[in-house]
């Protein structure tokens, strides 16, 4: 039954892959590393827009159809020239109404300081220029108008209904089509048509919150722990990991769930040889354990030595 | 005991306090606007955005808790943005759209323009040939929905009642938004569409003189040719000049990406789409002209002389307005 020392590490879900990590200098020469949204992400996003754009069409026309049979009862009264003068206008309004969500829906909330749509904004994604500069409404203009070939068209193929020699074009319609709306998928940088046109691409990016800091919790909770046992490390009992699984171990002081917490005491007290103490608890053990890592390899680094992970010279 | 705190978290207790500050004006001018912040928060944003900026080089190098490193990105990247983003009103916009953007993308994208001009004249003449030459072409080069029994059948007094007709005045408002909405789709796609390589914007401009010249050449051989020009014409300068240009937008992206000359690709791409994006928001303002010239001009106005009048009026309007020469643009900072 042995499984390997980082046996644990895969459960914590540690972001490893960094494919989708770009360079992003800014003009203060430090790089932001921007991660780029994933086409699901970039999905999701449109579909919740479409949802709400759906929803604001649906209320939009119930509201028309209502204010159309307002018209007629009250248009008895009025005489049928304010009937369909009224009629006239509500018409107006629907077909103005529908044109401006179909173009300016997307294009106006990209121009807000936040630069997304609220699919965008609830998924946390965010339009930005490419070669970091300005984001300029001439961009987010072509980049919406866009959607025309990548959204509109293959839906208009999908919706009509033809005899068979049509039938074939539609499909071959359909085809060219596909390669805009799944264009996102060929490239690195999931870049759509209207990303590549207007030199844009969308980015993550999340609000953190602040968090505490674990050795500072830690550090406050020594007291109590010290009643638990002494938890004083051996130089070599400290230098057993490197910085990876002191990351690793942030999150899971950070999480608290207590099968993770005891199974990962348990790893690391085999690895280090640490006898456990009549009264000692694993979270207690963990902490200290966590400090004293953390003290010894952050005096390392100020003397610009970086211990990356355990496999790395001590 | 203090000796035993890290130095780790010593820099953090120092520089926290700012981070929260600038993390608490973002949410302030991301929620509305730049204008929220009052002046002297505004002048703080940069000093606390470059305050973090070197806390995080600080942070990545003697720190390692990671979740302080994603909190000073996520927030350094944040502020960057803000920093770095977006700053004019749209009032300022606006204004520069029409003194300066649209006409200057117009005059740079004159050659496309002029293809494209070429190609509707020979789409045009290439219909008329052939629909004066055997009448039924006329249904191969019309959509069926455009007919309305204008076709090559038709009386010349039926074509003319169709030229002449003010039955329709009752909802000339609803027809003018209908045709500037209708119109407005039809651009965006010629402009799209030139994104596969020129072909399919280039093949919309021949068609759309196709129909025009099937058209004329129906009501020219009823001897009605002066009578439909105006019909046309009323609305048809703007609106054939608005459908060129979102062509010619169209043609400058397709024509990036075929041949990027110096730059790579993606690089002409973005600059040609740019210029090309400016050029079409001019072409919307243009077809919301036809649309109202086209739904309540051409009803209202059932004189042949007034109608040329008005076409003569509006082309002339939007070549001066477009190409005439004027002083380079003041420089201005840009959003």
């Amino acid at each position: 039954m042995a499984r390997g020392p980082d046996a644990w590490a895969p459960a914590i879900g540690q972001p490893a892959d960094n494919r989708f990590e770009r360079e992003l200098v800014t003009p203060e020469g430090v790089d932001l590393r921007l991660r780029l949204a994933e086409a699901s992400e970039r999905a999701a996003a449109f579909l919740l827009d479409a949802a709400i754009m759906a929803g604001i069409l649906i209320a939009l026309t119930l509201l028309a159809i209502g204010a159309m049979i307002g018209v007629a009862s009250t248009g008895a009264i009025a005489g049928a020239g304010g009937k369909e003068a009224s009629a006239e206008v509500i018409l107006v309004i629907w077909l103005l109404g529908f044109f401006l969500l179909r173009n300016a829906y997307f294009i106006l909330f990209e121009l807000t300081p936040k630069a997304a749509t609220p699919g965008k904004r609830a998924l946390g994604l965010r339009v930005a220029a490419r070669n970091g500069g300005r984001l300029t409404a001439d961009a987010i203009f072509a980049r919406n108008a866009m959607r025309e070939l990548e959204v509109f068209l293959p839906l208009s193929f999908l919706a009509t209904r033809a005899n068979q020699v049509d039938a074939w074009l539609d499909l071959l319609g359909i085809v060219w089509c596909s390669i805009f709306v799944f264009f996102p998928l060929f490239n690195r940088d999931r870049l759509r048509v209207g990303d590549l046109v207007a030199g844009t691409w969308v980015v993550k990016s999340p609000q953190r919150k602040l968090m505490a800091d674990v050795a500072e919790t830690a550090f406050a909770s020594r007291a109590a722990f010290a009643a638990q046992g002494d938890f004083d490390f051996t130089q070599a009992q400290v230098d057993a990991y490197g910085a990876k699984e002191l990351q690793v171990l942030e999150e899971v002081l950070r999480r608290t769930e207590a099968g993770t917490v005891a199974a990962v005491a348990e790893r690391i007290r085999g690895k280090i040889g640490w006898t456990r103490g009549p009264i000692e608890s694993d979270y207690a053990f963990l902490d200290a354990y966590y400090l004293a890592l953390r003290a010894r390899l952050e005096s390392r680094l100020l003397f610009g030595r970086r211990r990356r992970d355990k496999y790395d010279k001590v | 005991m203090a000796e035993l705190r890290l130095k780790s978290f010593r820099f953090r207790a120092e520089r926290e306090a700012d981070w929260l500050r600038l993390e608490s004006l973002l949410r302030k001018a991301e929620g509305r606007s730049a204008a929220a912040l009052t002046d002297e928060e505004l002048l703080a944003v940069p000093v606390l955005y470059r305050a973090s900026l070197s806390s995080l080089s600080v942070a990545r190098a003697t720190s390692l808790d990671r979740a302080l490193i994603d909190y000073l990105e996520s927030l350094c990247t944040r502020a960057y943005f803000f920093v770095y983003g977006t700053r004019s009103s749209a009032l300022q916009r606006i204004r520069a759209f029409f003194a300066h953007d649209w006409p200057a993308a117009a005059k740079a994208a004159w050659r496309e323009t002029a293809v494209c001009a070429a190609l509707t004249v020979l789409g045009a003449v290439a219909a008329y040939v052939l629909v004066m030459h055997d009448p039924e072409w006329f249904y191969s080069f019309v959509p069926g929905g455009l007919v309305e029994g204008r076709g090559p059948e038709a009386t010349t007094q039926a074509l003319r009642a169709t030229l002449f007709d003010s039955s329709h005045n009752q909802l000339l408002s609803v027809m003018a938004t209908f045709l500037f909405t209708h119109n407005a789709e039809v651009a965006i796609m010629a402009f799209a569409l030139g994104f596969a390589f020129c072909v399919p914007s280039a093949l919309l401009m021949v068609a759309n003189g196709l129909t025009l010249g099937a058209f004329l050449a129906v009501f020219i051989q009823h001897g009605l040719g002066v009578e439909v020009g105006g019909w046309l014409m009323i609305h048809g300068v703007t609106e054939l000049f608005a459908v060129m240009l979102a062509g010619a937008a169209g043609i400058r992206i397709g024509a990036a990406l075929a041949f990027p000359g110096e730059r790579t690709r993606l690089e002409a791409v973005g600059r040609a789409g740019r210029s090309a994006a400016v050029l079409m928001a001019g072409v919307l303002v243009m077809l919301f002209c036809a649309g109202i010239l086209e739904g309540v001009g051409r009803q209202l106005i059932q004189v042949t002389w007034i109608r040329y009048a008005i076409a003569g009026a509006s082309g002339l309007i939007w070549f001066t307005y477009l190409y005439a020469p004027r002083a380079p643009k003041p420089v201005v900072a840009r959003g």
